[in-house]
């Protein structure tokens, strides 16, 4: 006797994988498990960029901005590397946020739909299509650091400073 | 002890995007852009720089931490060269690291060919 699995169509059971892929997995122990990937993912991203500081800090002896500048740069090239090995990706099934929030997910942003659309050409493709999530967060970051900074003017001159 | 407290506030942070992955319909682009604003505001209100010293990377590696040096950028600025100083102080605070992003991007897409999704 056929099961009903095997009487279904191509087109139902890829109607049904579809479904499955698409329903937020609920339940309290895949969320859990979800936030503590993400957490120590999260976790040990951010000690890498530690460990990278601390190198520049100490061993380099570079000074506080040139740190911090050395840091994001050592990140952004790592997280570019393995994005263009395929591993990023791969590390971002497993974490989730984890490897979305630190800056290394900001890069992979960059780098992942740079590579994508080499095919439409390096101008419209690689060069435009890198922003499709890093322009929205420039564009919101920068707006907000110069209102910041136009608010912060204001408040110096009623202050009198 | 510093990477303990590294660990904690980054993977605390990493955790609220999960939760907004998880309970949200955000997409990770609207989250990275929700983090980096946030961390802009959160800086402007004087909320995020004792997080930066007490946790070092853990609150500058996440996306918030880029809102906090195109903030403190700003800032610093204002405060050097006045009123200009707002345009100029973010982009020039965050410079290595849109600059990196670019080069190593375009670079990679140079390099690399594309993974194919099964």
């Amino acid at each position: 006797m056929r099961t009903l699995h095997r009487e279904k169509t191509p087109e139902a059971r890829e109607y049904d994988e579809l479904v499955q892929r698409v329903s937020p997995r609920s339940s309290a122990g895949s969320t859990a498990l979800a936030l503590v990937k993400a957490f120590g993912v999260g976790g040990l991203i951010c000690c890498v960029g530690q460990a990278i500081h601390d190198l520049g800090a100490g061993p380099l002896g570079l000074d506080d901005k040139a740190v911090s500048a050395f840091t994001s740069t050592a990140l952004i090239f790592l997280s570019a590397l393995l994005t263009g090995l395929g591993l990023y990706d791969r590390i971002g099934k497993f974490a989730g946020a984890g490897s979305i929030v630190p800056i290394t997910g900001f890069a992979n942003s960059v780098v992942s739909p740079a590579m994508e659309f080499k095919r439409e050409g390096y101008v419209l493709g690689v060069g435009a299509k890198m922003f499709v999530v890093a322009g929205p967060v420039l564009v919101y970051g920068i707006t907000a650091s110069v209102l910041y900074g136009v608010i912060y003017y204001v408040i110096r001159l009623v202050q009198g400073g | 002890m510093m990477y303990a407290k590294v660990f904690l506030v980054g993977g605390l942070i990493c955790a609220a995007g999960q939760l907004l992955l998880l309970y949200t319909n955000l997409t990770s682009a609207r989250i990275l852009v929700a983090f980096v604003t946030a961390g802009v505001v959160l800086t402007a209100l004087g909320l995020y720089e004792p997080l930066v010293e007490w946790a070092g990377a853990g609150a500058t590696v996440p996306l918030t931490g880029f809102g906090y040096s195109l903030a403190t950028g700003a800032r610093e600025a204002v405060e050097e060269s006045g009123l200009l100083g707002a345009l100029t102080g973010g982009v020039t605070a965050t410079a290595a690291g849109i600059a990196a992003a670019i080069v190593f991007g375009y670079l990679a897409s140079v390099l690399f060919t594309p993974h194919t999704k099964r």
